[in-house]
């Protein structure tokens, strides 16, 4: 019964105007009615007197001033859920697309969200085991993170967060209470494809709710992706009392769908071309991570994201560390190495684990056991660089050592395989047996009462099947 | 004809026609009653910022003039609680609208209710100049508040209630001034957030801030009153940085400020501060601190006045004569608020889109910070500690480079000290603090006449390193002499024992200036020793094997802070080290 308005005034890319409207409200739902039977979806985004502009989520291609009818909704962007939406398959808009029809909805949620109160929040501390050592040991992942992966074209990137959905899933309550939502954002089909396959081979499709724009879908649509994945997120995590892990890809695409649009509306642009709002667009969806004291569930994000060039100052991942709770950083060459997963240890962090992790969590001594590994690895860094110019065998002897222990660390700690699921005591003790390969006394962030439990250079030679070497006997001396 | 809606564009709205409203004015925009402020005006439209999301927002909705600007509400209660951007209360928020915060909640800033244990300090007649305290009150275990005569009023002592309980609303005294109008005085006044409260006279500076942490207090001390920048890149531990220094630091009241960062980090602050207890007073850190929070999630207009609401508390409190220190995280969020609300009026953007009047907005607020005589004859001091978060860590994007100009302070923060976990990151090269001269006076008569000089030392040392350094990086350490191996070594040992810091460590978390001294001297001693040793023909590396220089390193933690004379211990230890090298 509502009013329908005929034609259009102009169309410029996703967005039309539309002049004489009454009563219509900021990010209202409209549809716009095509003579030819087809109905697409569109939004306000400005309203000035009687005018507004209207984007469409579809695109505008085989529009004209004439062959249209709007009509408003009178609501925001809502989707519906409910706790059938497990095992579906949704478009970037929310509509299902796996032929099993419409859901059945408990309530409609706007997808925009509402920010969480910061006094409501519960701050997180329970460690997700995620059974690969460099993040568990290094860059904890903690329920109700947001931990986004930075990657770059080409690395297994996908494949990391597979093995971390597969591995976790086991340590949250036994797959109790669990749920994956997954969002594509411009990828291609095979990595949708690639995501749907591991899942079922997984045997957990049915705890997966997926949402897919691929890389050729409309734009409009891929900025609202991601809201319709954290807002399913959101309720099973606060009305379902589910943990819930969502890992979206790639957030660059969405970033580049969210400039062609602002550049589309006139809008004046920030660095690169970006959007001025980018930061607090991409914070209205990282920060939708968290627990809230209300419900017993949890929403973690694990987004990826690729660097373009391999530039960790461009905007994306520059805006995006500065929002979420550390990063894991893929690292090229270690890729070519051969090695995976490639976790450069050095830029990779997780801000929550300091909470998370020690006595009562993992081991007491978890924290400095990462500490002095981040310092030791970095000294690699140091020496190999300096190596590069003098060659290894001017290195004094202290820094051969380095190199041993680098080689090892890059070999046996980070290199781990597909399905390998390491416990955490296994991933501490494979660290002290890897710094015990270094002289006692280079290992200057631990305190001596550690040193005398873990420290043991003689099981450390034996694990690796190294000789042992004149310097560290010349500093075992030392003090004695 | 009331005032309508004509468009709407993300937080902005204007209307059409209108001359009722006045420049920064706070205005209640929609049936739902939006806050807002005024931030234009020309002879066709009326621009409206809107600190909440207008999703839902209709042109033809009514706006309502409120007459009066954006202000603060200010009196007991403030402390140990939680604001958002406009100084709503978290809690109360909570308690309306559930874990979510929802458009349109509109909640009184401070209890009404609350009675509070009131002293009156005033009597019948008493002639009272602006800013004189009329009545205390315990407002937590630590802080007692004063009540004053608001600005700008003075007068007569016509009526006065006596000492007891009362509400903020209650009138306690009556002012009759000059011109025989009455001018009520209760617990609470207001306050514009964008206007500097006014003081008698702005003192020099000449007390450090002591916050307990050694590459502050010894190499870049800040003053009371100062101001600071941390500037870093993402990961380097700006927040981690703010977070030591609220905790420790020697000021009354701490104002933490979480302008357009993580929600995590506020739930952070407010569990841990409540469970850390103060060694000087025992009692949580809560009790001295108020937290504004507005996530990067709430509406970006709030995010702008958070920093103006943060500073304005602070100035109050200041006004009774607290030393307050606000830590604003982070102040390029604040300016990217400015930079978003200057895109959506379309004005004329200079450099990376920020408006043109950046470096002014940015002098306003660091200009705040000071130590004052105060209306009342009392001293106070706002420092202020600004967190800068640089697009790409590069330093000489704007909001870095004008803050720069107006601060004296400047802890940069560096990646690759991050990465190798060396915290604080501050980067010693980069760094630099404009005190240390105000402040010299301060340290000899209170700590040592030694403090200045050893500082000396030790950031020569440090410069030295740099310079060797670049040699070793290109032709290895062989090739350097031994007395500037030795520099290497013993600057390894500032770096590492004592310019890096352990804030997980019982004892390393804090360290009292007194300790800090001893460290540097028998850093220095071993230096002054090792170089006579090296003169006299002995090799760095002998004098490494003998392990003291290992055992200095871990000085820091061996050391703990209520048994600060084991040092010299140490001191006799170097002697014997160093003998025993033939």
């Amino acid at each position: 019964m509502s009013l329908k308005y005929v034609g259009l005034n102009e169309i410029n890319g996703p967005l039309v105007v539309l002049d004489n409207v009454e009563n219509a409200s900021y990010d209202e739902m409209v549809e716009l009615h095509l003579d030819n039977g087809t109905m697409r979806n569109g939004r306000i985004v400005q309203i000035s007197g009687k005018k507004v502009v209207i984007q469409v989520f579809e695109g505008t291609f085989e529009l004209s001033l004439t062959n249209s009818q709007t009509r408003l909704t009178g609501h925001p962007m809502e989707l519906a859920v409910s706790r059938e939406i497990l095992g579906r398959v949704f478009n970037g808009a929310g509509k299902p697309i796996d032929g099993l029809g419409q859901v059945y909805a408990n309530k409609s949620m706007d997808i925009n969200g509402l920010p969480l109160n910061p006094v409501s929040r519960v701050y997180p501390r329970d460690y997700i085991n995620t059974g690969i050592s460099t993040i568990d040991c290094l860059t904890t992942l903690i329920r109700g993170q947001k931990l986004p992966i930075f990657s770059v074209s080409g690395l297994p990137h996908n494949q990391l967060a597979v093995q971390i959905v597969k591995q976790a899933k086991v340590a949250q309550d036994n797959g109790q209470g669990f749920a994956v939502v997954f969002g594509a954002m411009g990828v291609t089909n095979d990595v949708a494809d690639y995501f749907k396959r591991s899942f079922k081979e997984a045997g957990i499709m049915d705890r997966v709710v997926m949402f897919l724009n691929i890389s050729n879908d409309p734009i409009i649509e891929r900025i609202l992706t991601p809201r319709c994945a954290l807002t399913a997120a959101e309720y099973l995590a606060f009305e379902e009392n589910m943990h819930v892990l969502v890992i979206y890809t790639d957030v660059t695409s969405y970033c580049e769908a969210l400039r062609e649009f602002s550049s589309s509306t006139g809008e004046i642009p920030g660095r690169k071309g970006y959007p001025g709002y980018l930061y607090s667009d991409l914070a209205s969806l990282y920060e939708r991570a968290g627990i809230s004291k209300y419900a017993k569930g949890s929403v973690t994000q694990i987004p990826i994201l690729t660097m373009p060039n391999n530039d960790i100052t461009h905007p994306v991942p520059d805006l995006t560390g500065y929002i979420t709770e550390g990063q894991i950083s893929m690292d090229i060459d270690l890729n070519s190495a051969g090695i995976y997963p490639p976790v450069g240890v050095l830029p990779s962090l997780s801000r929550l684990m300091k909470d998370g992790i020690g006595e009562g969590y993992t081991r007491y001594d978890h924290q400095d056991v990462a500490n002095q590994l981040f310092a030791c690895y970095n000294h690699v860094s140091e020496v190999k660089s300096l190596m590069s110019v003098i060659g290894e065998d001017e290195l004094s002897d202290l820094d051969k050592e380095y190199v041993k222990f680098g080689r090892l660390f890059e070999g046996q700690f980070v290199r781990q395989g597909f399905d390998d699921n390491r416990s955490i005591e296994y991933t501490l003790d494979l660290a002290w047996d890897l710094l015990s390969v270094l002289p006692k006394t280079a290992l200057d962030r631990l305190d001596n009462a550690l040193l005398d439990k873990f420290y043991n250079h003689a099981k450390a030679l034996e694990r690796f099947n190294i000789k042992e070497t004149k310097i560290i006997k010349e500093l075992e001396k030392v003090g004695e | 004809m009331s005032d309508v809606i004509y468009s709407i564009n993300g937080p902005v709205v204007k209307v059409k026609d209108s001359k009722t409203f006045q420049m920064l004015e706070m205005v209640y925009v929609g049936h739902s009653q939006l806050m807002g402020e005024v931030i234009s005006i020309n002879d066709k439209f009326t621009t409206i910022q809107v600190y909440e999301t207008t999703t839902g927002l209709k042109p033809g909705e009514p706006v309502l003039s409120t007459g009066s600007p954006i202000s603060a509400t200010l009196g007991p209660g403030i402390i140990t609680n939680i604001f958002d951007g406009i100084e709503r209360p978290l809690k109360d928020l909570e308690e309306q609208s559930g874990a979510f915060i929802e458009a349109g909640s509109n909640v009184p800033s401070l209890d009404l209710e609350r009675l509070w244990d009131v002293t009156i300090q005033v009597a019948l007649g008493d002639e009272l100049e602006s800013g004189a305290v009329i009545a205390t009150c315990p407002e937590t275990p630590l802080i007692t508040h004063k009540s004053m005569v608001p600005p700008n009023i003075r007068g007569t002592v016509i009526e006065v209630a006596p000492n007891g309980q009362y509400n903020v609303q209650t009138t306690l005294v009556k002012l009759e001034d000059a011109n025989g109008k009455v001018h009520e005085i209760s617990l609470m006044q207001k306050w514009p957030i964008k206007i500097a409260r006014p003081i008698k006279e702005r003192l020099p500076i000449a007390m450090p801030l002591v916050t307990g942490q050694r590459v502050i207090d010894t190499l870049f001390p800040i003053a009371k009153g100062g101001t600071a920048a941390i500037p870093g890149g993402f990961g380097t531990g700006k927040t981690m940085t703010q977070h030591q220094i609220a905790k420790w630091c020697d000021a009354d009241i701490i104002v933490y400020v979480g302008c357009g960062e993580r929600g995590n980090e506020m739930t952070q602050v407010l569990e841990e501060f409540g469970e850390l207890i103060d060694p000087k007073s025992n009692r949580p850190l809560t009790d001295r601190t108020v937290l504004i929070a507005n996530t990067s999630n709430m509406p970006v207009a709030a995010r702008e006045a958070s920093i103006y609401t943060g500073v304005t508390l602070a100035e109050y409190y200041r006004d009774m004569g607290y030393h307050v220190a606000i830590m604003a995280d982070s102040t390029s969020r604040w300016a990217e608020a400015l930079r978003e609300i200057s895109g959506r009026l379309e004005e004329m953007p200079a450099e990376e889109g920020f408006p043109a009047y950046l470096p002014s907005r940015l002098s306003q607020f660091y200009e705040r910070a000071g130590y004052m005589e105060n209306l009342n004859g009392s001293q106070g001091s706002v420092t202020i500690i600004g967190a800068v978060s640089p697009q790409g860590a590069d330093f000489s994007e704007p909001v870095t480079q004008n803050t720069k100009r107006f601060v004296r302070c400047f802890w940069a923060l560096d990646k690759s000290l991050a990465y190798a976990r060396h915290y604080f990151a501050i980067n010693w090269t980069q760094s630099y603090s404009d005190y240390v001269l105000d402040l010299s006076s301060w340290l000899d008569e209170n700590v040592s006449e030694n403090w200045v000089k050893d500082r000396q030392i030790l950031a020569y040392l440090l410069a030295e390193e740099a310079k060797l350094l670049e040699i070793v990086n290109l032709m290895g350490p062989d090739v350097l002499p031994e007395d500037q191996k030795l520099i290497i070594e013993v600057a390894r040992i500032i770096r590492v024992g004592y310019l890096q810091q352990n804030a997980f460590h019982k004892d390393d978390t804090y360290v009292p200036m007194a300790k800090q001294l001893k460290m540097m001297e028998v850093i220095i001693h071993l230096y002054n020793r090792s170089n006579q040793a090296v003169a006299g023909g002995r090799v760095v590396s002998q004098l490494v094997k003998t392990g003291i220089f290992d055992k200095i390193v871990k000085m820091k933690y061996d050391v703990p802070n209520d048994n600060i004379e084991l040092l010299d211990s140490y001191i006799k230890e170097i002697d014997q080290a160093i003998q025993s090298v033939a």
